[in-house]
């Protein structure tokens, strides 16, 4: 059904230097200590990172609810800090695809597709054979979501000895691994003008308008490059 | 209602929210093939999404991040980045830098 020898060496990516495991736990282990202050307990912290896994997403959720907002306002502010997943969804998702593999297979493995492990597929997809890419992916994802959920019950055990200092440091790793990560993939440079523009116009049109700014941002600096792509002819 | 159910409910309508996206991008797919302009558009539009998340997690941070001042996360960010391109793309060291730095900044 799955095959092993592609899931594991799907799982295995996530060892190494280059492993996105690092950023991805030290940013868990912030929000299990957030989550922890907004008053989930052990849990609950385990259950929201497994079925949400999407980071920016669970800060929004726990942020609104310390400051008791309703669940529609919950679902859209989430759902709008979290359509990234959209874009990055159809961008990957077309690489895995191979007719001898089950449609069930993608639409349960979507739940693995953040930031994190969209990256390491994006790397890698090229170097895996055309039918198991869609097992590399699963293997992926399963270290990925495992180390989010394990990290988070870490932060949330935890919480009590890290001071606020410490918390601040662990929460830059984040976007500090991804950025760098962007800037890896700007070889490319169609890939190098839709990131630049759109790390310039989010913070701009976030003063406008904060719920739309990343959706704006994407799809102006997206069509940008690909339209003057096109021209140049890159 | 008690408060577990309420964090339960939460629970579920961000995960269903966040859900929602990724069932979506499935579902397009399904029309879209990786040779296409339309696939090129999606994964530009991606990337440029995915910078403009992570610009706006430094200059306007939800959480703790917060807390620290926005020149110190820019001084960071920039050093870090430095430090990724000096060791020909180290990505162990910029990250484990870059906590130890603002935590010891912010302390300050």
């Amino acid at each position: 059904m799955i095959n092993s020898k592609y899931f594991f060496q799907g799982l295995k990516s996530l060892i190494g230097l280059r492993s996105p495991a690092l950023p991805l736990g030290c940013s868990f282990i912030a929000l299990g200590a957030l989550l922890k202050d907004a008053g989930f307990n052990f849990q609950q912290s385990a259950l929201s990172s497994f079925l949400t896994y999407a980071l920016p997403g669970q800060l929004v959720m726990a942020e609104s609810f310390i400051v008791g907002a309703s669940l529609i306002n919950i679902f859209l502010a989430v759902w709008l800090v979290n359509a990234r997943l959209y874009p990055m969804t159809v961008s990957l998702v077309p690489l895995l695809k191979h007719k001898d593999q089950p449609r069930w297979k993608y639409y349960l493995s979507c739940h693995f597709l953040a930031v994190s492990s969209w990256l390491i597929m994006k790397e890698k997809y090229k170097r895996v054979e055309n039918k198991y890419r869609i097992d590399f992916w699963i293997g992926i994802g399963t270290g990925t979501i495992s180390t989010a959920v394990i990290t988070t019950l870490l932060g949330y055990s935890v919480a009590d000895y890290l001071n606020e200092d410490m918390l601040i440091g662990l929460a830059i790793v984040n976007p500090v691994y991804f950025f760098c990560m962007i800037i890896g993939a700007m070889s490319d440079t169609k890939i190098a003008i839709a990131s630049i523009v759109g790390a310039v116009l989010g913070p701009i049109i976030y003063l406008i308008s904060p719920e739309w700014s990343i959706l704006y941002a994407g799809i102006i600096g997206g069509s940008l490059s690909f339209l003057l792509g096109d021209k140049n002819g890159y | 209602m008690d408060i577990n159910t309420q964090i339960i409910l939460v629970i579920i309508v961000t995960s269903l929210a966040t859900f929602l996206s990724r069932f979506l991008g499935v579902l397009t797919s399904e029309k879209v093939k990786a040779d296409s302009k339309v696939f090129q558009w999606f994964n530009y539009v991606a990337y440029a999404t995915l910078a403009a998340l992570l610009a706006r997690m430094i200059i306007f941070p939800a959480g703790v991040l917060a807390e620290a001042d926005l020149i110190l996360r820019l001084i960071v960010l920039i050093s870090c980045i430095m430090l990724f391109i000096i060791t020909k793309k180290n990505l162990v060291l910029p990250t484990v830098f870059s906590a130890i730095l603002l935590s010891l900044l912010s302390g300050l």
